[in-house]
């Protein structure tokens, strides 16, 4: 008996379809409400002090929540290595301007109000809204048009080429789509400023974040409106396909088909979760930030943003990176995954150390939780960003 | 020279790699000081001991950040511009990153945050606790890529799948335990202390030339001097377990370090300086040691080391055998399910060598026809070249020898409680630490281009030519990126440095601000206190 078997490979594919979901909604939900703040703070925060209030809101946990991002990457590369290769590189100049103004983030958290001049840190707040704002509007945008097809091909070596261009990557609907992430993010990162200030700045972010949640469940119903209406075609397989196989995408036929990202609602309506979700979160946030709760709104914000993202994902599966111009060549959680045997070694891992993450992350939260304002900024000017 | 896809895309991730080894080091080792130094607080109660950790806190903190920065690219990289790569080897590759994220990553950045903002927040325990945490953290990581990068020089239970057209695991144990990625953690990681060890010294060497400081400088150089002093030491020592581990499984890179162009009878000769000549393949002028080379590759003085033009003649062997491996892999592939057992048994017998026909490729679209001439000409590209692999490692070994001999001359000093002396009678002492302070820099990235070029024309050692690895791109596209990632990084590193010699020359008192009563034992008013605060 060899240990890898303990679990099913097809299983293990599912399996890991639910983590990577896990792993993204992880870094949406924490990262997110950090680029929400960053894409904030030039227009929700004037003042030198009020900047730094904005900024110490999340100074002191970003970096651990990055991470989510980092491990989002490596366990793609270890779970669908044909998806890390096509996506990053089909992406390739997305995926420079992603990482450019994401390297700008640490920098500007740390470097900011290590020198007074207020030139000097006003480019550093400019530099984290860069890092903040661009990043959210192009992974929105990415998701657009990973549920609209990415024109790539595979040969028969598996080697892919890629038709599209980088503006070609925006297009009405990816935009859409661009625009609800930042809407989303922002509301996020508006109801954390909201729990973690007091004053102007939390009103300020009472307001910012009813606009947002407004504006996130507009353009969540367009966009939906969009794939019902079958404006947005989904792919179907159309061969047999083994769940159990050997990683091979080119080894299937599959079409492009109006109404397809439909069809597992039809045949699971208990997805319908999803999208109900996503909706109830964004309503729940908008009328709660009316009232003066706090921490409720919170968990309503968490709730849009995880069902926003598992709408694309169920509405996908078993899709993960269709082709537009190569239908059959599309990675499916079925035949581009790795091998049972570095899924299960993989899963051991998560397993032992997801948890043990869950907990440190939950108490350092913990430790640091508390209201931010100009005093604590003051009393604390030696440590506070 | 003509601009092509894959020498931009080598140049772009030896760059993001350099500069991101910039910083790595130090936080490896720093870290590891600052626990130690916080450990110290914590068991004496001293003060003190608390305003050197904030201090060279501060000081980790400016470096930190750019390490994180920087890491961010490397971990798409090899997405974007190294795509096939990563389908081909993903299986096995794409794990220790998962588990460097999993296991290092998020402690240390988790962590990180306590330690700058949980002073006032956490007990004393705890905030060394989290310290420790952000340590082991910074190690781990350097573990897990370290055996992703092993791997890559040695790539051990795993095989290629003509199904999948990848490498996939066949045993996780082995590629955990790769003897060549142990050997290379250990010699990074330690290599990280000593520059952290130099940097510390060179900085409390300063203080004390300016008579600032001194209380701390003193403690400083004391902890950095014994700590740097045992890890110059072991970095020596298993630099060279790295070396023989290199000849048992990268004789080429082995060779091209020697510029040994021809196998010598055992035991070898070790070239001092020599002149090596990529056209006539010889050294025009060659200083030897005889034996010397024999002791380090083979731990003995009878066998024998292979010089560059008989690994090359064993590559002509393995590029036909690799040719055979490629021509049935094109027949499985065209159609998978009817392919015969005889043809998959024929694969399976030379799949070993398939990596040595792409290296076919540039010169001919059917490796099975290639010419005499061709194959002789793919054989050589086996070979990098070889003078500045001879001099990188030579630099290398000298930094780390001068390391030994500095910390031992202030370990000297600082244990046998003469500090003094070096104060007033011995400054020039003092003057060489301060002027060292960027060779444990010089030291690591020639340690890294050695194992890195060295490895070439092998993406994966033997299986993979970095050639075939590369991402459909454009030159436009990779110029593009190449030039902004150097732009922003040129950019981020200036302001780094510029922050770091303001912190630095602001010195412990002031460094964030950190005692709120500054205790009365410390040296006289510096100038920095009229530093504006933050």
């Amino acid at each position: 008996m060899v240990l890898h078997e303990l679990i099913d490979y097809s299983t293990l594919k599912v399996i890991w379809w639910l983590l990577l979901g896990i792993l993204l909604i992880g870094f949406a939900v924490t990262d997110g409400f950090d680029m929400g703040v960053g894409t904030l703070l030039p227009f929700i925060a004037e003042t030198d002090i009020e900047r730094r209030v904005v900024i110490n809101t999340i100074g002191a946990t970003w970096e651990g929540n990055q991470v989510w991002f980092i491990l989002g990457g490596g366990a793609i590369f270890a779970a669908w290595p044909p998806l890390y290769a096509i996506s990053f590189s089909g992406f390739y100049l997305a995926m420079f301007v992603v990482l450019a103004a994401m390297i700008l983030r640490p920098v500007a958290f740390k470097y900011r109000s290590k020198r007074p001049d207020p030139n000097w840190r006003s480019s550093w707040d400019w530099a984290l809204f860069t890092g903040s704002f661009v990043p959210a509007l192009v992974f929105g945008v990415a998701v657009g048009n990973v549920l609209l097809g990415v024109p790539f091909r595979l040969d028969n070596e598996l080697r892919m080429t890629y038709d599209g261009s980088f503006f070609g990557l925006f297009s009405p609907f990816t935009l859409l789509c661009g625009l609800l992430s930042v809407t989303m993010l922002v509301m996020h990162g508006a109801v954390w400023l909201v729990m973690r200030t007091t004053g102007e700045i939390a009103a300020r972010a009472r307001k910012a974040g009813t606009f947002a949640a407004l504006g996130g469940i507009l353009l969540f119903g367009v966009g939906g409106y969009l794939v019902v209406s079958g404006y947005v075609e989904g792919f179907r397989i159309t061969s047999e396909v083994d769940p159990n196989m050997q990683a091979n995408p080119l080894a299937k036929q599959a079409v492009v088909e109006g109404g397809a990202w439909m069809r597992n609602y039809a045949d699971y309506p208990v997805l319908w979760l999803a999208p109900i979700m996503g909706f109830l979160g964004m309503l729940g946030t908008l009328l709660l930030l009316q009232t003066r709760l706090e921490m409720p709104i919170f968990a309503f914000s968490k709730m849009a943003v995880f069902g926003i993202i598992a709408t694309v994902g169920v509405s996908m599966f078993p899709f993960i990176l269709p082709s537009s111009v190569q239908p059959e060549a599309s990675l499916t959680v079925w035949d581009a995954s790795s091998t049972h045997r570095t899924l299960f070694n993989m899963l051991v891992a998560v397993v032992i150390f997801l948890p043990i993450i869950l907990v440190y992350t939950a108490w350092v939260y913990k430790v640091l939780w508390g209201k931010i304002d100009e005093e604590t900024i003051e009393r604390d000017n030696h440590t506070a960003y | 020279m003509e601009l092509n896809v894959v020498d931009l895309s080598r140049l772009q991730f030896a760059m993001t790699a350099m500069y991101h080894f910039l910083f790595v080091p130090l936080t490896i080792g720093l870290s590891i000081l600052l626990a130690t130094m916080e450990t110290v607080y914590v068991m004496t109660g001293r003060e003190i001991w608390k305003r050197m950790v904030k201090f060279w806190g501060t000081l980790f903190g400016i470096n930190f950040v750019l390490g994180v920065a920087t890491g961010l690219t490397m971990e798409f990289q090899f997405g974007m511009n190294w795509a096939y790569f990563s389908q081909y080897v993903g299986d096995v590759f794409g794990a220790p990153l998962a588990i460097e994220g999993l296991m290092a990553f998020f402690l240390e950045a988790t962590f990180v945050g306590l330690f700058f903002f949980g002073w006032d927040r956490l007990t004393k325990r705890q905030h060394l606790a989290a310290t420790w945490a952000v340590a082991f953290g910074t190690n781990f990581s350097a573990l897990w890529i370290l055996i992703a990068n092993g791997w890559m020089q040695h790539p051990v239970g795993a095989e290629f799948n003509p199904d999948t057209m990848r490498m996939e695991v066949t045993s996780f144990y082995e590629v955990l335990f790769n003897p060549v990625a142990q050997a290379k953690f250990v010699h990074t990681v330690s290599a990280g202390y000593v520059t952290a060890a130099m940097f510390m010294i060179g900085i409390s060497a300063w203080y004390m030339l300016q008579g600032r400081h001194l209380q701390i400088a003193k403690r400083s150089m004391a902890i950095a001097s014994a700590f740097g002093f045992a890890s110059a030491l072991s970095v020596v020592v298993l630099g060279d377990e790295s070396g023989y581990e290199a000849n048992l499984n990268q004789k080429m890179k082995l060779a091209t370090i020697e510029a040994m162009w021809h196998t010598e009878p055992a035991p070898a000769a070790f070239n001092v300086v020599a002149l090596p000549d990529m056209e006539t393949r010889e050294n025009i002028f060659a200083i030897e040691v005889p034996y010397v080379m024999g002791l380090i590759a083979t731990r003995s003085l009878d066998t024998e080391i292979p010089g560059i033009t008989e690994l090359v003649e064993r590559s002509n062997d393995r590029i036909r055998q690799g040719a055979i491996a490629w021509n049935s892999l094109q027949k499985i592939r065209e159609n998978p399910a009817e392919a015969s057992e005889e043809l998959r048994e024929t694969f399976r017998q030379n799949a070993d060598s398939l990596g040595y026909a792409y290296l076919l490729l540039p010169y001919t679209d059917n490796p099975m026809e290639a010419t005499t001439e061709q194959v002789d000409a793919a054989a050589w590209s086996t070979v990098p070249n070889v003078w500045p692999m001879f001099y990188a490692f030579r630099i290398m070994v000298a930094c780390g020898f001068f390391f030994i001999l500095l910390t031992a001359v202030f370990f000297y000093y600082s244990s046998a409680g003469r500090l003094e002396t070096l104060i007033e009678k011995r400054r020039w002492i003092l003057h060489v630490a301060v002027w060292s302070i960027p060779l444990p820099w010089i030291a690591c990235e020639m340690g890294w281009f050695v194992a890195e070029y060295g490895r070439q024309p092998w993406i994966i050692e033997s299986m993979l030519p970095t050639t075939v690895g590369v991402s459909s791109l454009s030159v436009a596209e990779v110029l593009l990126t190449l030039v902004g990632f150097v732009a922003l990084y040129s950019t981020l590193l200036v302001i780094e440095i510029a922050l770091m010699i303001k912190y630095i020359k602001i010195g412990p008192e002031d460094g964030e601000k950190i005692a709120p009563n500054p205790p009365p034992s410390v040296s006289a008013p510096s100038p920095a206190s009229a530093v504006p605060a933050e």
